[in-house]
């Protein structure tokens, strides 16, 4: 059941993004740590970060599809979700800092040293442990996306009001995550990271194998959103995103199924955090600020919602503007992407997979009607354009 | 024997002679010259005791440490440096009495003990002044710091005055002073009752550290008195914290109106709302800098000028925005959200562009500083003004939604757009027109928070969710709701802070509206009907 489960999910496109993730994986690393630096083809480890950090927005962008585009919950508290898996992850490799941080106290990072605490806090107890803290990684986002979800689902509260008490939410997280009382760093969060199960993260090999394991973690959600989306249960999502109140009265539960695809959404959202910061070195209450949740949206819209594949597009193309503007013209990276978000909603509603999509759907249907037309069958054609779109 | 009587007769003269120099101030105070801190103490205490306020410059001249003896004849005189001489003055009647090279000239030593006495001193002194506003001040030096040594001087000044302030104040006065002094304890048990109904943390801690020394009978007077004290106090401090919260409120409700139009009542989720309220600090700024250069003196003026152009400004932005963007989008309220996301951002990039990223400064005029005291409450006026003007913008608006023909139009559109336009209302233009105001009165709600804001263009960003927070929570489509959301939203933030800190009061009320929505998803006052559904 489960290999019908999974393979229901390799429709052609899956497999090829599948296919080019795995591809992105082996080819980056292998090219920055084994061709010479003169090589044209060489690819330089700053640029193994950067791309990194696109792939992990890129997982991030698709949790949010997920819930976005199948399932019609505008959440604009995603980045809440991404810096809690962050700020697991960074705990983690706080604690094998160990006695090399500025201090040197053996059990206590430097910024607990600083505030003259004596023991660590009992949230950070654990968090030593890589297992645990990986734990940490998918229980803490799912957790509270659990608790959020189930209160707001069940009392109904949907479209606008619960986009605006996602933002709420992420910026009462950022509000506290703030406090130096909280125990997370206040507001320089955590940083100086040394290495992570006993690998510097400074390494060339170190970044390459987290540039792998980030393709290949964005592959495998791929396949599981996928897997989520074809399955019966995906077509009740869908269900739920167009006629909830439709599907409530067909007898689906559409609390409870809310509720899992966030859950889960909030979890890759986790992974993708976890994963990017050892890659950029650092989590600080920033990555709750709402901008940035909103940001995703626009990734999300930019590559086409409800296509899985889109959100990913989105996420590479529009950090990747970002990284060439704020390096090139720094004045006019916000006029870009005030002028994107405009333009996407106004002109390009279904982003530029979902376009390019139902263009092709358009002309497969002409070519059909075509020859439906040929043939002299043409009562046929136009429900099969009307299907198409 | 005889050399004993010779002895007593010089010691009585002696007596007789100091004595006599009692009451003669400018010998007292020429002594002040050769004497030591004991002395110096003492002295001053009998020149107190003259009575005479022609004494209080040289004291307040000893206390600054200019008074200078001569070392001629040990006269003593107030001096000013004049390059390498001294002017002298001198002491009672303050006219000029020639000058002096500074090396003939000794400087009368004082510590911290000689100027406390002083102060004391000088405080019963100026009692007797004939200027009405000294005498208060000088009373309420006394209350300050009382001392038993200057109990009957305050009588004394007591019995005179006539002034009814004033004497209130010298009553204050003359029971702090009792209350350190000797008295008999029933004087004293009156004294704790003027005391107590001065009322404020300073009666408190009068008693506090007097109570050591009292008799053991008046112990339970006093705690009586100091839990009367502080049940007003507890009291004046609840109406302080409402103070605050209504300000506050009053701060929510400017940034949250033109989004109760916009969002409200059109149902639009205006991001770029923030933006507006910044451009209209920037509109403020433009005409405080316009003035600064060209009519320095209508610069009092400066927020009146301010608010129609802010208005028209933000107002002609809004419109730009609804024809432009949000009119394309109506009903589709997420893609809203993204579309006027992107304004917002654009906005602020083109005020960095325009003014730099830095805070610009916006001057308070005249009648907006300062503050004044209301009982134990201390209320700014720029506070103030802003609790009016907001409240003053929610009664226009209120106003003009419900008694002019443009709001029965904006309404008649919002509840039912078909038959609105059936009507022969032309509703995309009452579309446009909603916008522009809501975001005009963002504007002008940019003058108010210009005052006491950093105007920067981050402004809006600050405001935006908090302004979400209060409209969704009075709930949509309701100024009533709106207005209620935001003070009572206020107010619960200055009670939660002194528990918890300000941030983690903020944390705690964003949690609680998002419980509150659970319960209630639309809002306190919701909307019943059809149009809820639309």
């Amino acid at each position: 059941m489960i290999t019908s489960f999974v393979l229901r999910a390799l429709e052609g496109r899956i497999v090829m993004a599948v296919a080019v993730l795995a591809a992105v994986a082996l080819a980056v690393p292998a090219s920055n740590l084994l061709l010479s630096p003169d090589s044209a083809l060489h690819v330089p480890t700053y640029a193994v970060s950067l791309m990194g950090k696109y792939l992990c927005y890129a997982l991030l962008a698709l949790a949010l599809d997920l819930v976005w585009g199948y399932c019609g919950i505008l959440s604009l508290g995603h980045g809440a979700f991404f810096a809690l898996g962050g700020y697991a992850m960074g705990m983690y490799l706080m604690r094998q800092i160990g006695s090399r941080g500025v201090y040197g106290n053996p059990v206590l990072p430097d910024f607990m040293v600083f505030l003259n605490w004596k023991e660590l806090p009992w949230f950070w107890h654990g968090f030593d442990m890589f297992w645990f803290a990986m734990l940490m990684v998918l229980l803490v986002p799912g957790l509270l996306a659990f608790v959020f979800g189930w209160f707001a689902f069940r009392s109904r509260v949907n479209g606008v009001y619960l986009s605006i008490i996602t933002q709420a939410m992420t910026y009462a997280l950022m509000l506290a995550f703030f406090r130096n009382d909280m125990g997370f760093g206040g507001n320089n969060g955590l940083t100086d990271y040394k290495d992570i199960l006993g690998f510097s993260v400074q390494a060339d090999g170190t970044r390459a194998v987290l540039f792998a394991l980030s393709a290949l973690m964005l592959a495998l959600c791929l396949v599981l959103a996928s897997a989520i989306t074809r399955s019966k249960f995906g077509k009740v999502l869908v269900g739920v995103r167009d006629a909830e109140s439709r599907v409530r009265f067909l007898g689906f539960r559409v609390e409870n199924i809310k509720l899992f695809t966030f859950v889960v959404s909030a979890m890759m959202a986790g992974i993708a955090g976890a994963l990017f910061v050892p890659q950029v070195g650092i989590i600080n209450p920033g990555e709750f600020a709402p901008a940035n949740s909103i940001e995703v949206v626009v990734w999300t819209a930019v590559g086409g919602r409800g296509t899985l594949i889109g959100p990913i597009i989105g996420a590479v193309l529009v950090n990747g503007g970002k990284s060439f503007f704020t390096g090139a013209f720094p004045e006019l990276w916000l006029y870009a992407l005030g002028a994107l978000f405009i333009g996407v909603t106004l002109f390009l509603p279904k982003g530029i997979v979902g376009t390019v999509q139902s263009g092709l759907a358009a002309r497969r249907a002409m070519k059909a009607a075509a020859r439906a037309e040929a043939s002299g069958n043409d009562d046929r054609a136009p429900s099969q354009v009307q299907a198409a779109e | 024997m005889l050399i004993r009587f010779i002895t007593l007769v010089l010691f009585l003269l002696s007596i007789a002679t100091s004595s006599l120099a009692q009451s003669d101030p400018k010998a007292l105070i020429d002594q002040l010259g050769k004497a030591d801190f004991k002395q110096a103490e003492e002295l001053i205490g009998q020149i107190a005791a003259t009575g005479d306020p022609r004494v209080v410059p040289a004291l307040n001249a000893f206390a600054e440490g200019d008074l200078y003896a001569r070392k001629s004849d040990g006269a003593v005189f107030i001096t000013k440096a004049a390059g390498a001489d001294f002017t002298l003055i001198d002491p009672l009647s303050g006219e000029s009495a020639g000058e002096a090279p500074k090396g003939s000239m000794v400087k009368l030593r004082i510590n911290n003990n000689l100027r406390r006495v002083i102060r004391s001193a000088t405080g019963g002194l100026t009692l007797l002044s004939p200027d009405r506003a000294v005498r208060l001040q000088a009373a309420d030096a006394v209350l300050r710091s009382p001392s038993a040594e200057n109990l009957e001087l305050v009588e004394a000044a007591l019995s005179k005055e006539t002034d009814g302030e004033v004497r209130a104040r010298m009553q204050e006065a003359r029971a702090v002073s009792i209350l350190i002094s000797e008295r008999p304890v029933d004087q004293k048990r009156a004294a704790i009752e003027t005391v107590a109904s001065l009322g404020g943390r300073g009666a408190i801690s009068i008693l506090m550290s007097a109570a050591p020394s009292l008799d053991a009978a008046l112990k339970p007077d006093v705690d009586a008195a100091i839990a009367r004290i502080e049940t007003t106090q507890a009291f004046w401090d609840m109406g302080q914290n409402v103070w605050y919260g209504l300000s506050l409120g009053s701060v929510l409700l400017l940034a949250a109106i033109g989004l109760a139009i916009t969002f409200g009542v059109m149902g639009i989720i205006n991001m770029a709302h923030g933006e507006m309220v910044m451009l209209g600090a920037y509109s403020t700024y433009v005409v405080q800098e316009v003035i600064r250069t060209s009519a320095p003196n209508l610069f009092d003026w400066s927020l009146a000028i301010a608010l129609p152009v802010a208005f028209l400004v933000t107002a002609a932005v809004g419109l730009v925005i609804e024809r432009g963007v949000i009119r394309f989008l109506y009903g589709r309220p997420l893609e809203t959200l993204l579309a006027t996301w992107g304004v917002s951002l654009i906005l602020q990039q083109l005020v960095r562009s325009i003014f730099g990223p830095t805070n610009q400064e916006v001057g308070n005029p005249s009648w907006m500083s300062g503050a004044f005291q209301l009982g134990q409450m201390q209320i700014t006026w720029n506070r103030l003004w802003i609790v009016a003007f907001s409240l003053s913008i929610f009664i226009g608006l209120l106003v003009l939604m419900k008694r002019s023909a443009f709001g029965l139009q904006m309404r008649a559109v919002t509840q039912n757009r078909r038959m609105a336009s059936s009507m022969g209302i032309r509703t995309p233009w009452v579309d446009a027109f909603t916008f522009a105001l809501g975001s005009g009165i963002a504007g002008i709600a940019g003058v108010a928070l210009s005052q006491i804001d950093n105007v920067s263009p981050n402004l809006g960003q600050s405001y935006i969710i908090d302004s979400f927070m209060v409209v969704v929570f009075g709930g949509v489509g309701n100024l009533w709701g709106t207005l209620v959301g935001a003070l009572s939203l206020g107010v619960l933030n200055k009670f939660l802070e002194p528990w918890t800190g300000a941030v983690l009061g903020k944390i705690l009320v964003l949690v609680l509206i998002i419980l509150f929505i659970q319960k209630r998803p639309r809002g306190l006052f919701a909307l019943k009907g059809r149009a809820v559904e639309a």
